[in-house]
């Protein structure tokens, strides 16, 4: 089986008026189908950038990424949002709702613009998508009535409703408290145990430990690129609390 | 193809969370709609209103008249000014096949005394087949008969409003009152009238043999004009041919000679009245459909401030698979939904104000299910023209700066 993503030299510069602000320089990554990987690395070091290259938000200056065996540099920005919305599920930091719209309305949102159809009924895929990520009981709620780690679950729902294939989470527990961040940690491991490939950037070392490898990036370069050794799985270890179940948050 | 189906639900439900600012954009189009569809209206009732008056005149009348009393005709000489005599309508009268009614006519300005004082006033001197021709009937006592313009008889009748100026509450029939210290004698009220096409009280006349008019009032053997009436509607054209013919005979105008006199048809004058108040129409409507323009402006104005209030949306929007043309979709029917509404509420609003201009200032108002579609149509293309650029705007935005967007 051919890897998930793979690119080649990527390149991305950032034209801010007459200069250049290089951000990636030359990456090379290779991620296999079912891995769950942490991007990690100093402030400024391009984590961000790589991401929306990866999640086909944003394309590289050179280089190429061939996702799921599709050449991806070069497509039409039509092509990518197709991508965006058929291949790929992302999760924000900063959540990125709908702030007027339901919970529900929010998962709802990428099937709008599923042209392939391949989910049947989009209301039930929406409510099946939340009572994954525990939010049976939330459905109907505005983005502002719902806590940081819920509304972080309901934009995890809105990744998973259309069955990506490859799950991209820039600094997901960011705006999190810890016990919080495990939570969503747990919802993640849970997705990559089903098959989903999960690729994470984070600053803690707590968090990343949760993944299966990590790759460090430093001024726009991989450094390192390891599996992990002593990986933590949330809810193993009962030190970790008993409610951190993802039923455990409401 | 299906998820399309949402989207006017999407689009109506971002106007309805914001009532105050989408009422007041649609507000350029509400106006716009609303006063080209009143504006129209009152143009078309006032057509209506000229054809109604002249339909009062009698439609199938013809005025015979010497070409001085014509706006812009040549006069032609002091000699072929007295044109016209009780003989000329003799002469119609006896060989006229196509017109059913024939009369002479005279008006002389007059003081009336008696009643109640007096009044100032126009009488008519006419012959019996007036009324038929004017289509005007008595209210009380009768006409005047052959007889009595025969014999040049002081007898007249009074229209509604001296009627009620002179005799208010009485039966005028059988007073005798003085026009310019000629006795008459009241034998009837004409039935009422209203204004003529001009505007003019039409009841406010007084009606008399010709003959008695020339006689005792105005002195000589001019009259000023022959009204006659073509026995139907359709023969109007042949009647008024007829009439020319026998005239050119009575006066040997020959062939290639200017005629003396001039015909004139209703539809003639219809047709200028209504020439006039169309032009009068498409300009206000016209005016009016700037306003629309205008309306448009301001909704394009608004869509600019949303599409950059809601970048972050957008960018939301395209990070889940969006395309351009869902995008670009969504805010032009948001656009058209603005002025689609303002469309709706406008033909409502005019809709109202033409019943009360009816009702409370009885101006006549038609109001036309044509002139509301093209008005609320000109509406939607105003919302499609004027949504195509924000909407554009949105849908060019690159969704990584969109969703960077604070
Ligand atoms: N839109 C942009 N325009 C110009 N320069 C940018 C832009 N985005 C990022 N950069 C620059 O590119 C470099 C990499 O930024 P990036 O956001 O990828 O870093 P990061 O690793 O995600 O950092 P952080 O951990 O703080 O989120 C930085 O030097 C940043 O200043
Ligand atoms: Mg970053």
């Amino acid at each position: 089986m051919p890897p998930i993503v793979s690119t080649h030299a990527l390149h991305k510069v950032y034209q801010m008026g007459a200069v250049g602000v290089p951000a990636l320089r030359g990456v090379d990554l290779h991620i296999e189908e079912g891995e769950f990987v942490a991007i990690m690395g100093a402030s400024g070091s391009g984590k961000s950038t790589l991401m929306n290259i990866l999640g086909c938000l944003d394309v590289p200056s050179t280089g190429t990424y061939v996702l799921a065996g599709r050449q991806v540099d070069g497509l039409s920005r039509d092509q990518r949002a197709d991508i965006r919305n058929q291949v790929i599920g992302f999760v924000f930091q900063g959540f990125n709702l709908l702030p007027r719209a339901s919970a529900l309305e929010n998962v709802e949102l990428p099937l709008v613009y599923d042209r392939a159809r391949r989910v049947g009924d989009p209301r039930r895929a929406a409510e099946a998508a939340l009572t994954r990520v525990g939010l049976a009981d939330r459905m109907t709620h505005a983005p502002n009535r719902l806590s940081g780690g819920e509304q972080q679950r309901v934009a995890i729902a809105r990744a998973l409703v259309g069955n990506p294939r490859l799950v991209l989470a820039d600094e997901p527990t960011g705006n999190l408290d810890t016990r919080t961040s495990m939570e969503i940690m747990q919802v993640f491991q849970d997705l990559n145990d089903q098959g989903i490939t999960v690729l994470l950037v984070t600053h803690e070392q707590d968090i990343s430990r949760c993944a299966k490898r990590i790759v460090e990036l430093r001024d726009g370069k991989v450094i390192r690129d390891a599996a992990i050794g002593d990986r933590y799985v949330v809810g193993s270890d009962p030190r970790a609390g008993g409610t951190a179940g993802p039923g455990g948050a409401s | 193809m299906i998820a399309w189906i949402r989207y006017p639900g999407v689009a109506l439900r971002s106007l309805l969370k914001n009532k105050s600012r989408s009422l007041l954009t649609s507000l350029g189009i509400i106006i716009g709609v609303g006063s080209v569809i009143v504006m129209v209206s009152v143009g078309q009732g006032s057509q209506a209103d000229i054809a109604e008056t002249i339909n009062s005149m009698g439609v199938n009348m013809l005025m015979v008249m010497p070409p001085h009393s014509m706006r812009g005709g040549v006069n032609r000489g002091a000699g072929s000014l007295a044109t016209f005599t009780m003989d000329d309508a003799d002469y119609l009268r006896e060989r006229s096949e196509y017109c059913s009614a024939i009369s002479a006519m005279t008006m002389s300005p007059a003081q009336v005394i008696g009643g109640e004082g007096n009044w100032s006033t126009s009488v008519l001197g006419v012959d019996v087949d007036y009324p038929r021709i004017r289509d005007w009937g008595v209210d009380q006592g009768e006409f005047f008969t052959a007889r009595d313009v025969r014999t040049r008889s002081k007898v007249a009748l009074i229209g509604k409003t001296i009627a009620d100026e002179l005799f208010p509450g009485q039966n005028p029939v059988g007073v005798r009152v003085r026009v310019r210290n000629t006795p008459f004698t009241i034998i009837g009220v004409l039935s009422e009238k209203g204004e003529d096409a001009r505007g003019r009280d039409q009841d406010d006349v007084i009606l008399a043999p010709v003959t008695t008019v020339l006689a005792r009032l105005k002195g000589g053997r001019e009259i000023d004009m022959i009204q006659a009436s073509a026995r139907t509607i359709e023969e109007l054209d042949e009647a008024e041919e007829e009439v020319a013919d026998l005239l050119r005979t009575l006066h040997k105008i020959m062939p290639g000679e200017d005629d003396d006199f001039h015909v004139r048809t209703q539809t003639e004058i219809i047709e200028r009245a209504s020439e006039t108040s169309r032009i009068m129409t498409s300009m206000l409507g016209a005016v009016a459909a700037v306003s629309l323009i205008v309306g448009g402006i301001g909704i394009m104005n608004i869509m600019l401030v949303s599409v950059t209030e809601r970048t972050r949306e957008i960018g939301i929007r395209m990070a889940v698979g969006a395309r351009e043309r869902d995008i670009l979709l969504q805010f032009m029917l948001e656009a058209v939904s603005l002025s689609l509404a303002g469309g709706v509420i406008g033909v409502m609003v005019a809709l109202l104000v033409a019943a009360a201009l009816d009702a409370i200032w009885g101006v006549t108002t038609v109001v036309n299910p044509m002139v509301v579609l093209m008005a609320f149509g000109f509406a939607g293309i105003v919302g499609v023209f004027f949504g195509i650029y924000p909407a554009r705007k949105a849908a060019s935005l690159n969704p990584i700066d969109a969703l960077r967007h604070e």
